[in-house]
């Protein structure tokens, strides 16, 4: 299987079998599995698919160093991917690993929010997205560090520091960007206009938010939505950037498993390899 | 292993202390600060391994080296865990390990300015310029740029130095 960051030594199976792990009774709670399955799959999802789309930016860039940060970003999204997936495959106790849930599952079977999947688009609607999914990412994470579950709990205190790091960043970049050229005032603008209907999605509460709210291992999707609308105003105020005046949670459905037409390509691309050679390692 | 005592876990360090970092050699694992635990279960010797960034390549590698250098100095029962918590910082790495660092041109990470996300970036725009004052490598002058977040691996950001105008990698901060 291909590179997922992993404990990859010669005896990577028995290595990971025997590591010793926090004990965490969640992990093993039959009534919570399917939920929380679930629940990992959209933590994992929405960094595998940012993080691939992010990844396409290599070679791409508009200048050498952004190419860098977008490389290094996705880097991270893909690492904290693997860390949620790992988590996911075993809690699922099927024998599917990090790899199988990232290279053989189908678009219905994704978890992750629309809004990661869309294009990129123009370097500045690249950044407006990540900015807007990095300020939902840091107050997820942040919340996570109290999750019952310590397997939970120290993966987003590992990933916080990265999503902090990257947050930085993007609201740097989205102020100087919007608060720049004429022309770069519009066009942030107009990214914002188009992400703006899909940013809902990431605060609607389901059935799956609400067992691992019970559980104590999540914070609602909804209770995410007062910080993230902090972080946005005062990021959006000084980048001179309008926050439109209508509804957000329009394009729904991508954590149930509903996706834009976009997904597929992105996971004919992602999983060519392992379609078309099965088991292929390298 | 057919000894009749088991090396002491302070050796099993030192041994350690020769395996260089793959990305920045002049460094070792344990310079660096990743290796959280060595300790024996009974016969067998358990490295515990955090990662520095979670993405990370050179994660795997690292792996690999420390198990060729336990194989190599004759330990056969092992293993090597991950352990996640708490998180790796650039706060451990040893004052000997900056200095090898600023030594071979990247200025070490400066202690205490790990992004929280919500104030650092604010913080720098509103001092009138996106850095810190990190001092230049080469020349030792503080009157240097950041010239991206991000470098040539996932530890590190581009800077330039204003006086002798050269280019630099800085260690960042988490």
């Amino acid at each position: 299987m291909p590179s997922l960051p992993d404990m990859a030594t010669p005896e990577a199976e028995r290595l990971a079998q025997e590591a010793a792990q926090p004990a965490d009774p969640h992990i093993t709670d039959v009534a919570l599995k399917p939920a929380l399955f679930d629940w990992l799959c959209r933590m994992g999802d929405g960094a595998l698919i940012l993080g691939h789309r992010t990844s396409e930016w290599c070679g791409h860039g508009p200048a050498l160093e952004e190419d860098i940060a977008l490389a290094n970003t996705a880097l991270d999204l893909i690492g904290h991917a693997a860390l949620w997936l790992e988590l996911a495959a075993e809690v699922e106790a099927q024998g599917r690993t990090a790899d199988d849930l990232a290279y053989l599952r189908d678009a219905m079977r994704f978890r992750n929010p629309q809004i990661v999947e869309l294009p990129n688009g123009d370097i500045g609607r690249t950044l407006m997205r990540e900015f807007l999914y990095d300020a939902w990412h840091y107050e997820m994470l942040l919340k996570l560090r109290d999750s019952s579950s310590p397997r939970v709990a120290e993966i987003a205190a590992k990933a916080g520091k990265e999503v902090a790091y990257q947050l930085d960043r993007a609201s740097d970049l989205v102020i100087r960007l919007g608060d720049g050229t004429e022309e770069s005032h519009a066009r942030m603008q107009a990214a914002l206009d188009h992400l703006w209907p899909y940013t809902g999605e990431l605060f609607t509460d389901d059935a799956v938010d609400e067992a691992v709210a019970e559980a104590g291992i999540a914070p609602r999707a909804s209770e995410l939505q007062g910080p993230w609308d902090a972080t946005l105003r005062e990021v959006m105020g000084e980048a001179t950037l309008t926050v439109p005046d209508r509804r957000a949670d329009v394009h729904l459905g991508g954590k149930q498993g509903r996706h834009t037409e976009h997904l597929g390509y992105i996971l004919a691309e992602m999983q060519f390899l392992q379609r078309a050679y099965p088991g292929a390692e390298w | 292993m057919v000894t009749d005592t088991l090396p002491s876990t302070d050796t099993i360090r030192n041994w350690l202390g020769e395996v260089p970092d793959p990305e920045i050699p002049v460094i070792s694992v344990t310079d660096l600060g990743i290796v959280r635990d060595i300790s024996w279960q009974g016969d067998t010797l358990v490295v515990a391994v955090t990662p520095t960034y979670s993405g990370c390549p050179a994660t795997a590698f690292i792996n690999m080296e420390i198990e060729a250098k336990l194989r190599d100095k004759g330990i056969e029962d092992f293993r090597i865990e991950r352990r996640l918590s708490p998180p790796w910082t650039s706060d451990w790495l040893t004052p000997e390990a900056r200095e090898k660092l600023r030594a071979y041109g990247i200025a070490p990470p400066i202690d205490g300015t790990a992004p929280d996300g919500r104030t650092a970036a604010r913080a720098a725009r509103l001092a009138g310029r996106s850095n810190l004052a990190v001092d230049c490598p080469r020349c030792g002058s503080t009157d240097t740029e950041k010239v991206s977040q991000h470098g040539s691996t996932p530890c590190k950001a581009a800077y330039r130095c204003r006086d002798c105008l050269e280019p630099f990698d800085y260690f960042k901060c988490i």
